[in-house]
Protein backbone atom coordinates (compact mmCIF):
# COMPACT_ATOMS: atom_id res chain seq x y z
CA UNK A 1 0.00 0.00 0.00
CA UNK A 2 3.10 2.38 1.17
CA UNK A 3 4.20 1.46 -2.29
CA UNK A 4 1.61 2.55 -4.34
CA UNK A 5 0.40 5.64 -2.65
CA UNK A 6 4.36 6.70 -2.91
CA UNK A 7 4.56 5.52 -6.57
CA UNK A 8 1.41 8.22 -7.31
CA UNK A 9 3.41 11.24 -5.28
CA UNK A 10 6.05 10.43 -7.52
CA UNK A 11 3.86 10.26 -10.60
CA UNK A 12 1.92 13.19 -9.29
CA UNK A 13 5.30 15.50 -8.62
CA UNK A 14 6.58 14.86 -12.27
CA UNK A 15 3.46 15.82 -13.54
CA UNK A 16 3.20 19.51 -12.44
CA UNK A 17 6.90 19.58 -13.44
CA UNK A 18 5.56 18.71 -16.90
CA UNK A 19 2.61 21.29 -16.28
CA UNK A 20 5.10 23.77 -15.61
CA UNK A 21 5.52 24.57 -19.43
CA UNK A 22 1.86 23.88 -20.33
CA UNK A 23 1.60 24.57 -23.88
CA UNK A 24 4.41 22.83 -24.65
CA UNK A 25 3.43 19.73 -22.99
CA UNK A 26 -0.32 20.54 -25.30
CA UNK A 27 1.49 20.62 -28.38
CA UNK A 28 3.35 17.96 -28.05
CA UNK A 29 0.68 15.50 -27.06
CA UNK A 30 -1.83 17.11 -29.55
CA UNK A 31 1.14 16.50 -32.57
CA UNK A 32 1.76 12.68 -31.22
CA UNK A 33 -1.79 12.21 -31.79
CA UNK A 34 -2.06 13.79 -35.12
CA UNK A 35 1.58 11.79 -36.36
CA UNK A 36 0.66 8.55 -35.45
CA UNK A 37 -3.14 9.02 -37.42
CA UNK A 38 -1.02 9.53 -40.24
CA UNK A 39 0.79 6.50 -39.19
CA UNK A 40 -2.80 4.66 -39.45
CA UNK A 41 -3.59 6.14 -42.61
CA UNK A 42 -0.88 4.72 -44.37
CA UNK A 43 -2.85 1.45 -43.25
CA UNK A 44 -6.10 2.81 -43.95
CA UNK A 45 -4.90 3.63 -47.30
CA UNK A 46 -3.48 -0.49 -48.45
CA UNK A 47 -6.75 -1.72 -47.80
CA UNK A 48 -8.64 0.93 -50.08
CA UNK A 49 -6.11 -0.78 -52.29
CA UNK A 50 -6.48 -4.20 -51.60
CA UNK A 51 -9.82 -4.54 -49.67
CA UNK A 52 -8.41 -7.46 -47.49
CA UNK A 53 -5.23 -8.74 -46.61
CA UNK A 54 -5.25 -12.48 -46.51
CA UNK A 55 -9.07 -13.34 -44.62
CA UNK A 56 -8.54 -10.10 -43.17
CA UNK A 57 -10.47 -6.57 -42.83
CA UNK A 58 -9.25 -2.86 -42.56
CA UNK A 59 -11.27 -3.09 -39.11
CA UNK A 60 -9.70 -6.34 -37.79
CA UNK A 61 -6.47 -5.06 -38.73
CA UNK A 62 -7.51 -1.65 -37.08
CA UNK A 63 -8.55 -3.60 -34.04
CA UNK A 64 -5.30 -5.25 -33.70
CA UNK A 65 -3.36 -1.80 -34.79
CA UNK A 66 -5.70 -0.42 -31.74
CA UNK A 67 -4.86 -2.58 -29.33
CA UNK A 68 -0.66 -2.87 -29.68
CA UNK A 69 -0.98 1.14 -29.84
CA UNK A 70 -2.65 1.17 -26.31
CA UNK A 71 -0.29 -1.34 -24.79
CA UNK A 72 2.99 0.37 -26.15
CA UNK A 73 1.70 4.00 -25.71
CA UNK A 74 1.62 3.03 -22.03
CA UNK A 75 4.40 1.26 -21.52
CA UNK A 76 6.15 4.12 -23.19
CA UNK A 77 4.24 6.68 -20.30
CA UNK A 78 4.72 4.46 -17.30
CA UNK A 79 7.80 2.70 -18.36
CA UNK A 80 9.48 5.92 -19.69
CA UNK A 81 12.73 5.87 -16.80
CA UNK A 82 13.06 2.13 -17.95
CA UNK A 83 13.73 3.21 -21.44
CA UNK A 84 16.55 6.33 -19.93
CA UNK A 85 18.38 4.58 -18.04
CA UNK A 86 21.43 4.69 -19.47
CA UNK A 87 21.11 8.80 -18.59
CA UNK A 88 20.87 7.52 -14.90
CA UNK A 89 23.92 5.59 -14.61
CA UNK A 90 26.21 8.50 -16.66
CA UNK A 91 25.19 10.72 -14.35
CA UNK A 92 25.42 8.33 -11.34
CA UNK A 93 21.69 8.83 -10.15
CA UNK A 94 21.47 5.26 -10.25
CA UNK A 95 23.87 5.23 -7.07
CA UNK A 96 21.15 7.44 -5.29
CA UNK A 97 18.37 5.19 -6.05
CA UNK A 98 21.05 2.15 -4.45
CA UNK A 99 20.64 4.50 -1.40
CA UNK A 100 17.25 4.71 -0.95
CA UNK A 101 15.15 1.59 1.01
CA UNK A 102 13.48 0.90 -1.93
CA UNK A 103 13.72 -1.49 -4.92
CA UNK A 104 15.53 -0.23 -7.88
CA UNK A 105 13.10 -1.20 -10.58
CA UNK A 106 10.38 0.17 -8.82
CA UNK A 107 12.59 3.34 -8.23
CA UNK A 108 13.27 4.16 -12.14
CA UNK A 109 9.74 3.16 -12.80
CA UNK A 110 9.01 5.80 -10.88
CA UNK A 111 11.93 8.18 -12.17
CA UNK A 112 9.58 9.60 -14.82
CA UNK A 113 6.02 9.43 -15.97
CA UNK A 114 5.77 10.98 -19.57
CA UNK A 115 2.15 11.92 -19.52
CA UNK A 116 2.63 13.66 -23.35
CA UNK A 117 1.83 9.78 -24.53
CA UNK A 118 -1.47 10.18 -23.30
CA UNK A 119 -1.33 11.52 -27.23
CA UNK A 120 -0.54 8.65 -28.65
CA UNK A 121 -2.88 6.38 -26.17
CA UNK A 122 -6.24 8.08 -26.99
CA UNK A 123 -5.12 7.96 -31.11
CA UNK A 124 -4.64 4.16 -30.57
CA UNK A 125 -8.26 3.84 -28.22
CA UNK A 126 -9.83 6.13 -30.83
CA UNK A 127 -8.73 3.76 -33.90
CA UNK A 128 -9.85 0.62 -31.47
CA UNK A 129 -13.34 1.68 -30.53
CA UNK A 130 -14.00 2.43 -34.32
CA UNK A 131 -12.47 -0.78 -34.69
CA UNK A 132 -14.93 -2.91 -32.31
CA UNK A 133 -17.73 -1.04 -33.79
CA UNK A 134 -17.28 -1.72 -37.11
CA UNK A 135 -17.24 -5.28 -36.52
CA UNK A 136 -19.62 -5.16 -34.08
CA UNK A 137 -18.04 -6.64 -30.95
CA UNK A 138 -20.41 -6.91 -27.74
CA UNK A 139 -18.75 -6.07 -24.90
CA UNK A 140 -19.58 -8.71 -22.38
CA UNK A 141 -17.82 -8.08 -18.79
CA UNK A 142 -15.60 -11.15 -19.65
CA UNK A 143 -14.68 -9.92 -22.64
CA UNK A 144 -13.90 -6.42 -21.41
CA UNK A 145 -12.06 -7.86 -18.38
CA UNK A 146 -10.02 -10.65 -20.63
CA UNK A 147 -9.27 -6.63 -23.27
CA UNK A 148 -7.90 -4.84 -19.92
CA UNK A 149 -5.74 -8.10 -18.72
CA UNK A 150 -4.33 -7.75 -22.59
CA UNK A 151 -3.10 -4.59 -22.88
CA UNK A 152 -1.94 -4.82 -19.13
CA UNK A 153 -0.04 -8.23 -20.80
CA UNK A 154 1.06 -5.77 -23.96
CA UNK A 155 2.36 -3.33 -21.26
CA UNK A 156 4.16 -5.57 -19.26
CA UNK A 157 5.62 -7.05 -22.98
CA UNK A 158 6.75 -3.76 -23.67
CA UNK A 159 8.15 -2.60 -20.36
CA UNK A 160 9.96 -6.44 -20.25
CA UNK A 161 11.78 -5.30 -23.46
CA UNK A 162 13.05 -1.72 -22.50
CA UNK A 163 14.01 -3.96 -19.24
CA UNK A 164 16.53 -6.05 -21.07
CA UNK A 165 17.50 -2.80 -22.77
CA UNK A 166 18.50 -1.42 -19.31
CA UNK A 167 19.97 -4.22 -18.11
CA UNK A 168 22.96 -4.62 -21.30
CA UNK A 169 23.78 -0.70 -19.42
CA UNK A 170 25.01 -2.06 -16.54
CA UNK A 171 27.85 -3.68 -18.84
CA UNK A 172 28.02 -1.37 -21.73
CA UNK A 173 26.83 2.03 -20.33
CA UNK A 174 25.64 3.16 -23.97
CA UNK A 175 21.95 2.09 -24.57
CA UNK A 176 21.42 -0.47 -27.63
CA UNK A 177 19.68 0.73 -30.45
CA UNK A 178 19.76 -3.00 -31.99
CA UNK A 179 16.79 -3.72 -29.20
CA UNK A 180 14.45 -0.70 -30.70
CA UNK A 181 13.90 -3.46 -33.38
CA UNK A 182 11.90 -5.35 -31.29
CA UNK A 183 10.34 -2.00 -29.59
CA UNK A 184 9.77 -0.17 -32.18
CA UNK A 185 9.31 -3.17 -35.14
CA UNK A 186 7.40 -5.18 -32.42
CA UNK A 187 4.51 -2.33 -32.51
CA UNK A 188 5.20 -2.48 -36.16
CA UNK A 189 5.04 -6.12 -36.71
CA UNK A 190 1.99 -6.48 -34.33
CA UNK A 191 -0.31 -4.32 -36.08
CA UNK A 192 -0.70 -6.95 -38.51
CA UNK A 193 -1.79 -10.38 -37.98
CA UNK A 194 0.96 -12.60 -36.97
CA UNK A 195 -0.41 -15.20 -40.00
CA UNK A 196 0.68 -13.03 -42.99
CA UNK A 197 4.08 -13.07 -41.67
CA UNK A 198 6.64 -16.26 -42.82
CA UNK A 199 7.10 -19.14 -40.39
CA UNK A 200 10.31 -17.99 -39.26
CA UNK A 201 9.27 -14.76 -38.55
CA UNK A 202 5.98 -15.73 -36.64
CA UNK A 203 7.80 -18.33 -34.74
CA UNK A 204 10.32 -15.73 -33.26
CA UNK A 205 7.96 -13.60 -32.36
CA UNK A 206 5.78 -16.23 -31.02
CA UNK A 207 8.35 -18.17 -28.75
CA UNK A 208 11.79 -15.72 -28.37
CA UNK A 209 10.00 -12.43 -28.19
CA UNK A 210 6.27 -13.48 -27.38
CA UNK A 211 4.62 -10.37 -29.18
CA UNK A 212 1.94 -12.95 -30.58
CA UNK A 213 0.52 -13.76 -26.86
CA UNK A 214 -0.11 -10.02 -26.10
CA UNK A 215 -1.62 -8.97 -29.02
CA UNK A 216 -2.14 -11.29 -31.53
CA UNK A 217 -3.65 -14.77 -30.07
CA UNK A 218 -5.97 -12.31 -27.33
CA UNK A 219 -7.40 -10.24 -30.24
CA UNK A 220 -8.00 -14.06 -32.26
CA UNK A 221 -10.12 -14.53 -29.15
CA UNK A 222 -12.08 -11.33 -28.31
CA UNK A 223 -12.92 -11.30 -32.46
CA UNK A 224 -13.99 -14.84 -32.25
CA UNK A 225 -11.48 -15.80 -34.98
CA UNK A 226 -9.70 -19.22 -35.72
CA UNK A 227 -5.65 -18.77 -36.63
CA UNK A 228 -5.35 -19.64 -40.59
CA UNK A 229 -2.52 -21.32 -39.21
CA UNK A 230 -4.49 -23.31 -36.96
CA UNK A 231 -2.49 -23.04 -33.10
CA UNK A 232 -4.52 -24.05 -31.00
CA UNK A 233 -7.04 -21.48 -29.44
CA UNK A 234 -5.27 -22.19 -25.57
CA UNK A 235 -2.97 -19.86 -27.16
CA UNK A 236 -5.28 -17.04 -27.07
CA UNK A 237 -6.84 -17.73 -23.42
CA UNK A 238 -3.56 -17.80 -21.77
CA UNK A 239 -2.08 -15.04 -23.80
CA UNK A 240 -2.42 -12.03 -21.06
CA UNK A 241 -0.54 -14.28 -18.76
CA UNK A 242 2.61 -14.25 -20.98
CA UNK A 243 3.35 -10.47 -20.63
CA UNK A 244 3.36 -10.65 -16.87
CA UNK A 245 5.68 -13.92 -16.75
CA UNK A 246 8.08 -12.23 -19.44
CA UNK A 247 8.49 -8.97 -17.32
CA UNK A 248 9.55 -10.64 -14.51
CA UNK A 249 12.01 -12.79 -16.61
CA UNK A 250 13.54 -9.96 -17.00
CA UNK A 251 13.47 -8.51 -13.89
CA UNK A 252 15.62 -11.64 -12.69
CA UNK A 253 17.91 -10.61 -15.55
CA UNK A 254 17.54 -7.01 -14.15
CA UNK A 255 18.55 -8.32 -10.83
CA UNK A 256 21.60 -9.95 -12.13
CA UNK A 257 22.62 -6.89 -14.00
CA UNK A 258 22.23 -4.52 -10.53
CA UNK A 259 24.62 -6.99 -8.81
CA UNK A 260 27.25 -6.20 -11.64
CA UNK A 261 26.47 -2.74 -11.54
CA UNK A 262 30.19 -0.62 -11.49
CA UNK A 263 29.25 2.84 -10.40
CA UNK A 264 31.13 5.72 -12.45
CA UNK A 265 34.39 7.64 -11.26
CA UNK A 266 36.03 5.21 -7.90
CA UNK B 1 32.51 -0.22 23.19
CA UNK B 2 30.84 -2.45 20.06
CA UNK B 3 31.53 -1.85 16.51
CA UNK B 4 29.38 -0.42 14.19
CA UNK B 5 30.74 -0.87 10.91
CA UNK B 6 33.05 -4.06 10.46
CA UNK B 7 35.53 -4.29 7.55
CA UNK B 8 37.37 -7.42 6.99
CA UNK B 9 39.99 -8.31 4.32
CA UNK B 10 37.72 -6.21 1.93
CA UNK B 11 38.42 -6.07 -1.82
CA UNK B 12 36.89 -4.83 -4.39
CA UNK B 13 38.11 -5.18 -8.45
CA UNK B 14 37.00 -3.58 -11.92
CA UNK B 15 37.03 -5.02 -15.52
CA UNK B 16 38.59 -1.59 -17.07
CA UNK B 17 37.63 -2.21 -21.00
CA UNK B 18 40.71 -0.83 -23.13
CA UNK B 19 39.09 0.51 -26.33
CA UNK B 20 40.78 -0.24 -29.77
CA UNK B 21 40.93 3.17 -31.77
CA UNK B 22 39.61 4.02 -34.94
CA UNK B 23 36.41 2.89 -37.04
CA UNK B 24 37.97 -0.72 -37.48
CA UNK B 25 39.05 -0.52 -33.75
CA UNK B 26 35.71 0.15 -32.52
CA UNK B 27 34.35 -2.81 -35.03
CA UNK B 28 36.53 -4.76 -33.51
CA UNK B 29 35.70 -3.68 -29.76
CA UNK B 30 32.32 -5.37 -30.29
CA UNK B 31 33.30 -9.10 -30.83
CA UNK B 32 36.66 -8.92 -28.44
CA UNK B 33 37.49 -6.44 -25.32
CA UNK B 34 40.37 -6.13 -24.07
CA UNK B 35 40.04 -5.59 -20.48
CA UNK B 36 42.85 -5.06 -16.94
CA UNK B 37 41.72 -5.57 -13.94
CA UNK B 38 42.32 -2.79 -11.41
CA UNK B 39 42.22 -3.32 -7.87
CA UNK B 40 40.62 -0.08 -5.81
CA UNK B 41 40.53 -1.97 -2.19
CA UNK B 42 42.77 -4.14 -1.59
CA UNK B 43 42.32 -6.32 1.60
CA UNK B 44 41.43 -3.55 4.02
CA UNK B 45 40.30 -4.06 7.74
CA UNK B 46 38.96 -2.08 9.93
CA UNK B 47 35.96 -1.30 12.60
CA UNK B 48 34.23 1.72 13.66
CA UNK B 49 32.97 2.21 17.64
CA UNK B 50 29.28 3.89 17.50
CA UNK B 51 29.51 7.33 17.69
CA UNK B 52 33.02 7.94 16.47
CA UNK B 53 34.06 10.60 13.62
CA UNK B 54 36.46 9.04 11.31
CA UNK B 55 38.31 10.92 8.43
CA UNK B 56 38.94 8.57 5.70
CA UNK B 57 41.36 10.13 3.57
CA UNK B 58 44.21 9.69 0.67
CA UNK B 59 44.74 10.78 -2.54
CA UNK B 60 42.86 10.77 -5.58
CA UNK B 61 42.04 6.97 -6.44
CA UNK B 62 43.33 5.51 -3.52
CA UNK B 63 39.50 3.63 -3.68
CA UNK B 64 38.24 5.87 -0.81
CA UNK B 65 34.77 5.96 -2.65
CA UNK B 66 35.15 2.64 -3.52
CA UNK B 67 34.82 1.82 -0.23
CA UNK B 68 32.26 4.26 0.68
CA UNK B 69 30.24 2.35 -2.19
CA UNK B 70 30.52 -1.04 -0.34
CA UNK B 71 29.29 0.33 2.66
CA UNK B 72 26.55 1.95 1.35
CA UNK B 73 25.83 -0.98 -0.47
CA UNK B 74 26.21 0.93 -4.25
CA UNK B 75 28.94 -1.82 -5.04
CA UNK B 76 29.53 -5.14 -4.50
CA UNK B 77 32.79 -6.56 -3.61
CA UNK B 78 34.66 -9.00 -4.72
CA UNK B 79 36.02 -10.54 -1.96
CA UNK B 80 35.72 -9.88 1.84
CA UNK B 81 33.58 -9.30 4.36
CA UNK B 82 31.70 -5.87 5.40
CA UNK B 83 28.88 -5.04 8.39
CA UNK B 84 27.31 -2.10 8.88
CA UNK B 85 25.17 -2.14 12.25
CA UNK B 86 25.50 -5.90 12.05
CA UNK B 87 23.94 -6.17 8.06
CA UNK B 88 25.50 -6.92 5.01
CA UNK B 89 24.77 -3.81 2.98
CA UNK B 90 24.77 -5.26 -0.77
CA UNK B 91 22.46 -8.28 0.49
CA UNK B 92 20.07 -5.74 2.77
CA UNK B 93 20.45 -3.17 1.02
CA UNK B 94 17.05 -1.59 1.88
CA UNK B 95 17.75 -2.52 5.69
CA UNK B 96 21.15 -0.90 5.39
CA UNK B 97 19.45 2.27 3.44
CA UNK B 98 16.99 2.69 6.08
CA UNK B 99 19.83 3.17 9.03
CA UNK B 100 22.43 5.19 7.10
CA UNK B 101 22.62 8.31 5.43
CA UNK B 102 25.10 9.24 2.14
CA UNK B 103 26.26 12.20 1.14
CA UNK B 104 28.48 12.63 -1.72
CA UNK B 105 30.13 15.67 -2.67
CA UNK B 106 30.17 16.06 -6.12
CA UNK B 107 26.62 15.30 -6.82
CA UNK B 108 23.23 15.64 -5.20
CA UNK B 109 21.28 13.04 -4.06
CA UNK B 110 18.39 14.88 -4.34
CA UNK B 111 15.71 15.38 -7.38
CA UNK B 112 17.73 17.77 -9.31
CA UNK B 113 14.56 19.64 -10.94
CA UNK B 114 12.36 19.70 -7.85
CA UNK B 115 12.29 22.97 -5.19
CA UNK B 116 14.33 21.43 -1.98
CA UNK B 117 11.14 20.98 -0.03
CA UNK B 118 9.82 18.63 -2.52
CA UNK B 119 12.81 16.86 -2.42
CA UNK B 120 12.27 16.61 1.37
CA UNK B 121 8.81 15.76 1.31
CA UNK B 122 9.61 12.92 -0.54
CA UNK B 123 12.26 11.75 1.27
CA UNK B 124 9.72 11.74 4.40
CA UNK B 125 7.23 9.78 2.65
CA UNK B 126 10.03 6.93 1.30
CA UNK B 127 11.46 6.62 4.84
CA UNK B 128 8.22 6.57 6.49
CA UNK B 129 9.21 9.66 9.00
CA UNK B 130 6.29 10.54 11.34
CA UNK B 131 5.25 13.43 10.95
CA UNK B 132 6.35 15.14 14.18
CA UNK B 133 10.41 13.90 13.82
CA UNK B 134 10.07 15.31 10.82
CA UNK B 135 9.32 18.86 11.37
CA UNK B 136 11.52 18.51 15.03
CA UNK B 137 14.40 17.38 12.27
CA UNK B 138 13.71 20.12 10.46
CA UNK B 139 13.71 22.86 12.76
CA UNK B 140 17.09 21.81 14.24
CA UNK B 141 18.65 21.90 10.72
CA UNK B 142 17.42 24.75 10.08
CA UNK B 143 19.14 26.47 12.91
CA UNK B 144 21.92 25.71 12.10
CA UNK B 145 22.06 25.27 8.04
CA UNK B 146 19.72 28.01 7.33
CA UNK B 147 17.82 26.19 4.87
CA UNK B 148 14.72 28.67 4.67
CA UNK B 149 16.63 31.30 2.06
CA UNK B 150 16.16 28.54 -0.18
CA UNK B 151 13.88 25.98 0.66
CA UNK B 152 11.71 26.62 -2.34
CA UNK B 153 14.37 26.59 -4.77
CA UNK B 154 15.15 24.24 -7.67
CA UNK B 155 17.78 22.02 -6.50
CA UNK B 156 19.23 22.92 -10.09
CA UNK B 157 19.70 26.58 -8.97
CA UNK B 158 21.32 26.66 -5.36
CA UNK B 159 25.19 27.39 -4.97
CA UNK B 160 27.29 24.58 -4.22
CA UNK B 161 26.95 25.72 -0.34
CA UNK B 162 23.52 25.81 0.03
CA UNK B 163 23.36 22.19 -1.98
CA UNK B 164 25.60 20.43 0.26
CA UNK B 165 23.43 22.10 2.82
CA UNK B 166 20.41 20.84 1.66
CA UNK B 167 22.13 17.39 0.75
CA UNK B 168 23.64 16.52 4.21
CA UNK B 169 20.15 17.91 6.08
CA UNK B 170 18.30 15.74 3.99
CA UNK B 171 20.82 12.77 4.62
CA UNK B 172 19.68 12.93 8.50
CA UNK B 173 15.91 13.41 8.02
CA UNK B 174 15.34 9.78 9.00
CA UNK B 175 17.69 9.76 11.92
CA UNK B 176 20.27 7.24 10.45
CA UNK B 177 22.78 5.58 13.30
CA UNK B 178 25.56 6.49 10.56
CA UNK B 179 26.78 9.19 8.02
CA UNK B 180 28.75 8.27 5.02
CA UNK B 181 30.51 11.71 4.10
CA UNK B 182 32.15 11.84 0.86
CA UNK B 183 33.92 14.78 0.32
CA UNK B 184 31.82 16.82 1.81
CA UNK B 185 33.43 20.17 1.96
CA UNK B 186 34.95 20.13 -1.96
CA UNK B 187 34.79 23.21 -3.60
CA UNK B 188 33.41 25.18 -1.22
CA UNK B 189 34.42 28.40 0.76
CA UNK B 190 35.69 28.24 4.40
CA UNK B 191 32.89 30.43 5.59
CA UNK B 192 30.57 27.59 3.76
CA UNK B 193 33.05 24.31 5.16
CA UNK B 194 33.18 26.09 9.07
CA UNK B 195 29.04 25.96 8.69
CA UNK B 196 28.77 21.95 7.39
CA UNK B 197 31.75 20.57 9.83
CA UNK B 198 30.02 22.84 12.60
CA UNK B 199 26.76 21.07 11.96
CA UNK B 200 28.06 17.75 11.94
CA UNK B 201 30.10 18.37 14.93
CA UNK B 202 26.83 18.71 16.89
CA UNK B 203 25.00 15.97 15.02
CA UNK B 204 27.67 13.69 16.17
CA UNK B 205 27.75 14.79 19.77
CA UNK B 206 24.14 15.33 20.12
CA UNK B 207 22.23 12.35 18.36
CA UNK B 208 25.40 10.00 18.74
CA UNK B 209 25.39 9.88 14.56
CA UNK B 210 28.49 7.98 13.68
CA UNK B 211 29.90 9.70 10.90
CA UNK B 212 32.75 8.42 8.19
CA UNK B 213 33.94 11.08 5.83
CA UNK B 214 36.30 11.32 3.42
CA UNK B 215 38.10 14.39 2.45
CA UNK B 216 41.21 15.73 0.69
CA UNK B 217 41.09 18.51 3.20
CA UNK B 218 43.29 18.15 5.95
CA UNK B 219 41.54 21.43 7.80
CA UNK B 220 38.10 19.01 7.97
CA UNK B 221 40.18 16.58 9.62
CA UNK B 222 42.08 18.34 11.81
CA UNK B 223 38.75 20.30 12.80
CA UNK B 224 36.19 17.03 13.12
CA UNK B 225 38.04 13.52 13.32
CA UNK B 226 39.93 12.10 16.38
CA UNK B 227 40.65 9.32 14.50
CA UNK B 228 41.63 8.80 10.37
CA UNK B 229 42.24 6.08 8.59
CA UNK B 230 44.36 6.57 5.67
CA UNK B 231 44.81 4.90 2.88
CA UNK B 232 46.89 4.92 -0.64
CA UNK B 233 46.92 2.40 -3.66
CA UNK B 234 44.11 0.62 -2.34
CA UNK B 235 45.77 -0.44 0.76
CA UNK B 236 45.53 0.97 4.71
CA UNK B 237 48.58 2.69 5.28
CA UNK B 238 47.54 4.15 8.80
CA UNK B 239 44.97 3.96 11.13
CA UNK B 240 44.73 5.76 14.62
CA UNK B 241 45.09 8.91 16.07
CA UNK B 242 45.28 11.69 14.62
CA UNK B 243 47.42 13.38 16.93
CA UNK B 244 50.06 10.61 15.95
CA UNK B 245 50.69 12.04 12.49
CA UNK B 246 49.25 15.61 13.31
CA UNK B 247 53.26 15.96 13.60
CA UNK B 248 53.33 14.90 9.73
CA UNK B 249 51.04 18.05 8.63
CA UNK B 250 52.94 20.35 7.21
CA UNK B 251 52.42 23.64 9.46
CA UNK B 252 53.20 25.78 6.38
CA UNK B 253 50.86 26.95 4.29
CA UNK B 254 51.64 29.08 0.77
CA UNK B 255 50.01 32.50 0.09
CA UNK B 256 49.83 33.48 -3.47
CA UNK B 257 49.96 36.99 -4.54
CA UNK B 258 49.78 38.84 -7.79
CA UNK B 259 49.93 42.06 -7.33
CA UNK B 260 48.96 44.82 -9.60
CA UNK B 261 51.93 46.87 -9.48
CA UNK B 262 55.65 46.31 -9.78
CA UNK B 263 56.86 47.01 -6.24
CA UNK B 264 60.20 47.09 -5.41
CA UNK B 265 60.07 46.32 -2.15
CA UNK B 266 57.58 42.69 -1.47
CA UNK B 267 58.71 41.52 1.49
CA UNK B 268 56.10 40.50 4.29
CA UNK B 269 57.04 39.91 7.71
CA UNK B 270 56.87 36.14 9.46
CA UNK B 271 57.06 34.87 5.79
CA UNK B 272 59.73 33.22 3.29
CA UNK B 273 59.75 34.25 -0.55
CA UNK B 274 59.47 31.15 -1.89
CA UNK B 275 59.10 32.14 -5.54
CA UNK B 276 59.28 35.67 -7.23
CA UNK B 277 58.14 36.46 -11.12
CA UNK B 278 57.36 39.26 -12.75
CA UNK B 279 54.06 40.38 -10.32
CA UNK B 280 53.27 37.13 -8.78
CA UNK B 281 55.00 36.24 -5.00
CA UNK B 282 54.92 32.72 -3.81
CA UNK B 283 54.96 33.64 0.60
CA UNK B 284 55.71 30.32 2.93
CA UNK B 285 54.37 31.10 6.18
CA UNK B 286 53.34 29.38 9.41
CA UNK B 287 49.47 30.38 10.99
CA UNK B 288 51.58 29.76 14.04
CA UNK B 289 53.56 32.99 13.86
CA UNK B 290 51.31 35.31 12.04
CA UNK B 291 47.47 34.78 11.14
CA UNK B 292 45.97 35.07 8.00
CA UNK B 293 43.86 37.84 8.68
CA UNK B 294 46.36 39.49 9.67
CA UNK B 295 48.89 38.73 6.86
CA UNK B 296 46.28 39.49 4.15
CA UNK B 297 45.25 42.95 5.75
CA UNK B 298 49.15 43.85 5.92
CA UNK B 299 49.02 43.17 2.10
CA UNK B 300 46.31 45.19 1.09
CA UNK B 301 47.79 47.99 3.37
CA UNK B 302 50.31 48.12 1.40
CA UNK B 303 50.18 47.00 -1.97
CA UNK B 304 47.51 46.66 -4.92
CA UNK B 305 46.71 43.35 -5.60
CA UNK B 306 45.21 41.51 -9.02
CA UNK B 307 44.22 38.17 -6.80
CA UNK B 308 45.37 36.31 -4.19
CA UNK B 309 44.91 32.54 -2.97
CA UNK B 310 46.37 30.15 -0.20
CA UNK B 311 47.67 26.86 -0.44
CA UNK B 312 46.78 24.07 1.99
CA UNK B 313 49.04 21.05 2.91
CA UNK B 314 47.72 18.13 0.48
CA UNK B 315 47.37 14.58 1.69
CA UNK B 316 50.01 13.36 -1.15
CA UNK B 317 52.23 15.41 1.32
CA UNK B 318 51.82 12.95 4.34
CA UNK B 319 51.79 10.11 2.39
CA UNK B 320 54.89 10.96 0.99
CA UNK B 321 56.12 11.44 4.43
CA UNK B 322 54.91 8.61 6.34
CA UNK B 323 56.82 6.74 3.34
CA UNK B 324 59.73 8.33 4.08
CA UNK B 325 59.66 7.86 7.88
CA UNK B 326 58.62 4.81 7.85
CA UNK B 327 55.64 4.95 11.12
CA UNK B 328 53.96 2.63 9.04
CA UNK B 329 50.74 1.42 10.97
CA UNK B 330 52.59 2.59 14.06
CA UNK B 331 49.18 3.99 15.54
CA UNK B 332 47.87 0.65 15.82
Amino acid sequence: MHALSLYLHFVRVRIQSQMEYRFSFLMDTFSHFCVTFLDFTSVALLFARFHTLKHWTLWEVAFLYGMIGISFALAEMIGRGIDVFPRLVVRGEFDNMLIRPLGTFYQVLAYQFQLRRLGRTSQALLVFCIASSHLGIVWTPVKLLFLIAAIIGGICFFMGLFVIGATICFWTVQSIEVLNIFTYGGTEAGQYPMSIYRYWFRHFFTFVVPLAFVNYFPALSLLGKADPNGSPMILSQIGPAIGPAFLSLTLVFWRFGVKHYQSTGH
Amino acid sequence: MQSIIEVEDLSKEFKVYRHRQGFMGSFVNLFSRQHAVVRAVDHINFKIRRGEIVGYIGPNAAGKSTTIKMLTGILVPTSGGLRVNGRVPHEQRKENARRIGVVFGQRTHLWFDLPVEESFELLRHIYRIPMEQYRANLELFNDVLELHNFFQTPVRQLSLGQRMRADIAAALLHDPDVLFLDEPTIGLDVVAKERIRQFIREINQERQVTVLLTTHDLSDVEKLCERVILIDHARILFDGKLTAIRSLIPRERLLIVDYAERYPNVELRHTVIAYHENMRVHYRFSPDNISITDLISEILERFKIMDLSIQEPEIEEIVRLIYERKVLLEGQ
